[in-house]
């Protein structure tokens, strides 16, 4: 594919070949994320609803499946309200801070073997720094819109996102040791095997913190304090309107995606397929016709684990309450923090016995 | 020794999963939601909704304008004026409810003496500008003409627990 342009527009400068070709495939990817995150909302909205035993929306187009193209336009349509007290070059730069990073996160994930935009040898590391940068729209919309509410979740968000920055660092670091790499990719070649030869079994304690943390780090349910609709109105974005809200909106969305795909990469085997690894039987499965394509590795494996994480988000929405704040601090600082350095201990140890059937050397 | 238990029972996240199953199992269950406009709920013959004049087979209006749900009523939504007609009987020369007052109690219905105004299952009416809701004689007792078979089915379900 990338050939075949590059064949189209030998006409041109190469340089410009390669600019175009980088932002189509930048193109390639955020405009399936723009289309998963607003299904993800549809789909928050019927998951939440089944789960409350009614059928969520399902008037907007055959099933409700144009609800969030009707929201979009909605959203559109609407008037950005700018308070007059607030500040308003800050104003309207924390929602794009907020989203910007969310999506330049998705650079370095490797979609298959090799697909990645940036095959970044430090994508964890860029991850990391990427997903940190989110916090300063936050802190900077709650801060620009001169209303105490969003300033209360702005402070709020703030300490929550920096206390479990840290327990999902330490669950990457033990990421990274088992894997042997920062390369992503190379996380997930190392996990190959069967199911059982993926890192949430060595890793379980730092598959279930990461995803924990994961879920507080995008501010969702039951981790939402920041937004606090019942305390704190909606949080830092109270005072946005329109596009401007619905900016976040995508953001804490893309967030979500991200996380999910994440934590299918680093622990449960990326776009390897689950029936690989079983010997005489996996070779059986995949050389059926057309089937075997489907249950061989590739990107649909990713995509199918990462739907799985996105509906647990949803899942613990309609499930948790609330945590108080002083709750979520005592789980990020003296839960969270202590038993990933446990488990981190825990992983190096493995890693150095080349336990089996995770870290033989052999395979 | 309970204080270790309740400390792994916490770390093992042994209640949340309780939880996720319990909501996980409601994933499944039948939905309750009755989609409006296509589905209706059963609605009970003693429903309280649009009010009516009723007539006798005859023809002849039933009201007696005793002012019995005049005087019932709570909210004071009903305007009562008597006449003696030529044939020498009392009748109402107005008979005014105003549903923007009245509260849908059904006093006016348990008052009467004579079962003329009662309340129909019709709820799914409005009005459009000012003074569509203040129904008057004529507009009740067209009510009461046009549901007649209605009002008088539900009334016979209900006679026998009355």
């Amino acid at each position: 594919m990338v050939e075949y342009i590059e064949q189209m527009l030998s006409w041109m400068p190469e340089s410009m070949v390669t600019v175009l070709i980088i932002n189509l495939k930048i193109m390639a990817i955020v405009i399936p994320i723009m289309l998963a995150v607003a299904y993800l909302t549809l789909a928050e909205r019927k998951v939440i609803g089944y789960i409350q035993v009614r059928i969520g929306p399902n008037r907007v187009g055959p099933r409700g499946l144009l609800q969030p193209i009707a929201d979009g336009l909605k959203l559109l349509m609407k008037e950005t309200i700018l308070p007059s007290n607030a500040n308003r070059f800050l104003f309207l730069l924390g929602p794009v801070l907020t989203l910007a990073p969310a999506l330049a996160a998705w650079a370095v994930i490797p979609f298959d073997e090799g697909m990645a935009l940036s095959d970044l040898n430090a994508g964890l590391l860029y991850i990391l720094a990427m997903t940190s940068m989110g916090v300063y729209g936050v802190i900077i919309a709650g801060w620009a819109s001169n209303s105490k509410y969003a300033f209360l979740g702005a402070l709020r968000s703030a300490a929550q996102i920096v206390s479990y920055e840290i327990a999902m660092g330490f669950a990457v670091v033990a990421v990274l040791i088992a894997g042997g790499s920062l390369n992503i990719g190379e996380i997930v070649i190392a996990q190959q095997g069967t199911i059982f030869h993926w890192f949430w079994l060595p890793l379980l304690p730092i598959f279930f913190i990461y995803f924990i943390s994961g879920v507080a780090e995008t501010n969702r349910a039951p981790f939402d304090v920041a937004e606090g609709e019942s305390e704190i109105v909606a949080g830092f974005h109270v005072e946005y309107s329109a596009m401007t809200f619905s900016v976040f909106f995508l953001a804490e969305y893309a967030n979500m995606i991200l996380i999910a795909f994440l934590a299918a990469l680093m622990f449960m085997g990326g776009w390897l397929s689950p029936f690989a690894g079983l010997g005489g039987l996996s070779e059986f499965l995949f050389n059926i016709p057309y089937l075997g394509k489907l249950l061989g590795s590739g990107i649909h494996w990713l995509i199918i684990k990462s739907a799985m994480f996105c509906f647990l988000y949803l899942w613990f929405r309609a499930t948790f309450p609330r945590y108080r704040y002083d709750q979520i601090m005592r789980l990020g600082w003296k839960v969270f923090i202590p038993l990933t350095i446990v488990w981190l201990l825990v992983a190096g140890v493995l890693v150095i016995g080349e336990v089996p059937p995770w870290f033989d050397k052999t395979v | 020794m309970n204080a270790i238990t309740n400390y792994l029972k916490s770390l093992v996240l042994i209640e949340l999963f309780k939880g996720l199953a319990l909501t996980g199992r409601y994933l499944f269950r039948k939905k309750i939601t009755v989609q409006y406009p296509e589905e209706k709920t059963p609605i009970s013959p003693r429903f309280r909704g649009l009010h009516a004049l009723r007539r006798y087979p005859n023809g002849e209006e039933r009201c007696i304008a005793c002012k019995l749900c005049e005087a019932v009523c709570p909210a004071l939504a009903i305007t009562i004026e008597s006449e003696l007609r030529d044939d020498g009987t009392r009748r109402t020369k107005r008979y005014d409810i105003d549903l923007t007052k009245c509260i849908f109690c059904g006093y006016c219905e348990e008052s009467c003496p004579v079962d003329s105004i009662v309340e129909t299952h019709i709820f799914e009416y409005h009005g459009e500008k000012r003074g569509d809701l203040y129904m008057t004689k004529e507009k009740l007792l067209a009510i009461g003409d046009k549901y007649e078979k209605e009002i008088a089915a539900n009334k016979a379900a209900d006679a026998p627990y009355r």
